[in-house]
This record gives C-alpha cells, structure tokens and sequence, in this order.
C-alpha cells in the first residue's frame, strides 16, 4: 500500500498524474514538466515534499550527536540557519543526504523519504551514548517548497504571512512564521537552483496553506509543480539525488561533496575512512557532459571509452529543459573526468559519442 | 481520463495509430500515448527507403521524464518521414493525429488486422486498470 501525504485529495483535484516515488503516491505532473519547469525558472512553482522525512533532535547532546553521525561541522551551523550534510557509513560511502536546520534548542533534520526509515534506525542506533531526544515529526508535520524569482515578493505580499520581512531571511535561514494564520517554520532552503523558500507546519493545516498559497500566486505565474520539475529541476545546477549521484556504495569525494566533509571537526562515523580516500585520491568521479552525437542519455545506461571499453555509468541524463539539449551526469574513471575529455554513452545499443564539460549546468540563482 | 480515438483510424496495442491513404499508410502516436509520455522534446526517425517488418522498433521517442520505442504498426518501406518533428516535437503533443504524424509506409494490407477505435480503448482502460 504507497503512503499519501495530508494533500493527496488536492493533488488528484488538481488532475495531477500521481506516480509510485520511494513508497509513496505522489503527483509527478500537473500539467506539464515542461510548464511546470519554466515557472520555476521564470515565476514560482508549489511543491508538496511532506513525503521527506523530518526528525528532532534535543537535549544537552544534540550537536555533538549530529556531529559524531553527519560529516559536515554542525558547530558552523548557528541558530537560524542550515547547512547541507552527509551521513556515511564507516567505509566512507553515502547513506543519505540531509539538511539540518539549527532551530532554537534543537535541530530539524530531513532526510529523504526512500531513506526515511534507514535513516531513522541508523539515527536511534546511534544515539544511546548521547544525550539526546529523537521524534519522528515526519507524519505530523506537512513540508511544502515554493521556489523561483518571484517567491519572496508572493510570499511578502500575503497580509498574513508574518515572519518578519521575508527580505531579511538570510540564504539559509529558518525562522518561525504565521503562515494564513498557522504557525510554522519558513527556510531560505530549496532543490531547485532558485531563490525559495520551505515551509514545516503541523500536517492538518496543508490543505488550507496549499490552497491559500495557490490562490495567491495564481496571477502571477505560480503553478503547481510534481516530481518530473522537481528532477529537471535538480538536474540542471547539478544538485545530487539519492540513489542517483549518490548511494550507500558512492564516497562524498567521487561525488564532489567533499566540501560537505569536514575532517578537521573532530572525529565522525566515516572520518577515517574517508581520511583515506581524500590522500588516495579517488578512482572515479562524477562529471556532467553533452552529448557531441544526437541522442538522449537515461540514468543506467553504460559508458564506454572510445575505445568501447566499459568505464562507468550514466546516473541521471534528460533532455535539460531550460538548457534545451540533451545533458547527463555519471561516473567515469579520474583520467576521463576532465573538460572536453570524451566517451560513448550506450543508448539502446548504440554508442554515442558525450563530451565532459563544467558543472554546474545552470548556475543556482539563490540570494545571497 | 478520456482520449481522443478517432474512428476512422486503426491502432496497435504498442499506441501507434494507423490512418490508410491510398497505398500508402500514415502512422504517428495516439493521444493516449502523448499524454502518457509527456512534453515530448526529441525524435529519433528512420530513413526513407528503410523497412520494418510489424512490431521492428522504427525509431525513440524522447520525453523530460522517459525514452520510449515506437513500433511499426504493419510492415512495409517507409516512404516519408515528418521531418518538421527534428526541430519541433510539439505536434506530437498538441495534433497527435494531424501535425504529429511520424511517418508513411507503403500499405501492407496489414492495418485491418489492428485494433478498431473502441478494441483501443477498452486496451487504453485495461492498462489504466
């Protein structure tokens, strides 16, 4: 049986075609990827993310216990603000990617919904020696995401949306807001490569604040925006997808997340491990290419060296909407991973030739 | 959900359409298909002169989300291709049955054995379960 988030009646109202992702039932179009793409880029798209998962962590331990699991230096992360993070095996590989959000006396962690559970019983496993206080706020709160240029100004607009002035909420930062007379939390978060916003509230109100929210960016451009925008979206500024660009095999290095990793913070699950494979270096990289023949790359499908030697592996590849060509992320040994070295991606049978050229694709447009 | 399915045309159970004009047969994708797939932003299309035999993978169809194979519904030489969908693929989705043609085949005489407008259509509900 797939989960339904608290707005699934709104999004089969809306004619959304609704698909399985990660265990749950949720809208991958409305109308259409493309459509929904461009307001993004171009105005503002609503999305429903209540499908990720969504942890407290409190008590007199709470950041050394997040430091001790995560790989990024929790103690940078000062309240009112967030930071991306890793959490990773002992062996260095990925088993998820998380943002922590510093709110006061205790921190707000999401993590994917494929990863919730993992996640869960890995956070529980670890937490016996700490001072901390878990809960699962997953299926009590609702988590929606309005991303692009005209976001800020929709959401300033509102007579009742009270979180201050939006204008002064910092890349990064979370605060407390009165959303349509709810109360909830708003973050200058997103996975879209746009300005925007996230927004946490208690689960039974998502229907009033997604429709309230419809209603007010109507005329401006705002759409409703499924998991298709969503992946197109994340694909261009080259944000990582779990089970993609990441996975519990993948170390942060090879997926240029090494910026997430900070070794000198004190010891971490991993950090010895991946002590190792930063001197070592790592054998494979991640790299974003072009293709040079016509023809569309798809997550899975091989690569070879011109010479057709098998090398690596396609994690995501789409026809980039706002780039309008055919673009691909995957792995590939360290010797073919610089810009403009050459390989095939084996479309169907065929070998055609891609080009590795600079990440990211689209240049994030988020405020600083 | 309902789909446009004209009656005049024939479709194989791979969502192709089949529209018989003299000898020749004009093939493209049903509204049913178009929908299913998405925006539709690349076509890979076979050359002229080239034969299928019923059910041989004749060329891809791109959307944002999915890659997909047409299938040649009768079997026969293709006699032209739309190349108007190499820079444009929105007939696809806008004119599945007009503008969004894909291709002409020298009739086979095989198109009769394919689904009528209402066989489709109970093969579109099935798959919709």
């Amino acid at each position: 049986m797939l989960k339904q988030t608290p707005l699934y009646a709104q999004h089969v109202a809306l004619g959304a075609r609704m698909v399985e992702f990660g265990g749950w039932n949720m809208p991958v179009q409305y109308s259409s990827i493309l459509e929904e793409h461009a307001a993004v880029r171009s105005t503002a798209g609503l999305f429903d993310i209540s499908h990720m998962g969504r942890f407290i962590v409190s008590g007199a331990d709470a950041e050394a216990f997040l430091q001790h699991i995560t790989t990024y230096d929790v103690a940078k992360i000062a309240v009112g603000q967030s930071n991306y993070s890793l959490l990773c095996h002992p062996h260095g590989g990925i088993i998820d990617d998380i943002f922590i959000y510093h709110l006061p006396d205790e921190y707000l962690v999401v993590v994917n919904a494929s990863n919730r559970d993992k996640d869960w019983t890995w956070f529980q496993q670890h937490a016996e020696d700490f001072d901390v206080t878990l809960e699962d706020r997953s299926d009590s709160w609702a988590m929606l995401a309005i991303q692009g240029p005209i976001a800020e100004a929709l959401l300033n607009a509102a007579d009742d949306v009270e979180a201050d002035d939006l204008t002064y909420l910092p890349f990064h930062g979370v605060a407390l807001c009165r959303l349509f007379g709810v109360d909830g939390l708003i973050a200058r978060t997103g996975y879209t490569g746009e300005d925007g916003f996230e927004l946490f509230f208690s689960a039974g109100h998502a229907p009033l604040i997604w429709e309230s929210l419809l209603t007010l960016g109507q005329s401006a451009g705002l759409k409703p925006c499924g998991l298709g925008a969503r992946d197109s979206l994340r694909f261009e500024p080259c944000l990582a997808l779990y089970g993609h660009e990441i996975a519990d095999d993948i170390n942060p290095y090879e997926a240029r997340l090494g910026w997430v990793v900070k070794l000198n913070k004190g010891d971490f699950i991993g950090r010895d491990a991946l002590q190792r494979i930063k001197q070592a270096g790592p054998s494979r990289r991640l790299v974003g290419f072009e293709m040079v023949e016509r023809g569309v790359p798809r997550g899975g499908y091989p690569i070879h060296s011109v010479d057709g030697e098998p090398i690596g592996a396609v994690t995501t590849g789409m026809p980039a909407p706002t780039l309008s060509k055919p673009l691909g992320l995957g792995y590939v040994p360290v010797a073919s991973a610089h810009t403009d070295s050459e390989f095939d991606v084996i479309i169907r049978g065929k070998s055609v030739r891609a080009r590795v050229v600079k990440t990211p694709f689209y240049a994030a447009r988020y405020k600083k | 959900m309902s789909f446009n399915t004209p009656l005049d045309l024939r479709y194989a159970e791979s969502h192709e359409w089949v529209r018989v004009e003299g000898d020749e047969v004009v093939v493209g994708i049903t509204d049913y298909a178009q929908d299913a797939l998405g925006d539709i932003v690349y076509v890979e299309l076979p050359a002229v002169g080239a034969t299928f035999n019923a059910g041989d993978v004749f060329g891809v169809i791109e959307s944002v989300k999915a890659s997909s194979d047409l299938y040649a519904p009768v079997s026969g030489e293709v006699t032209a291709v739309n190349t108007d969908l190499e820079d444009d693929q929105a007939p696809i989705n806008s004119d599945p049955y007009g503008a969004g043609w894909i291709l002409r085949m020298k009739s086979s005489g095989e198109e009769s054995a394919l689904l009528d407008a209402a066989a489709y259509e109970k093969h579109v509900a099935e798959q919709q379960h």
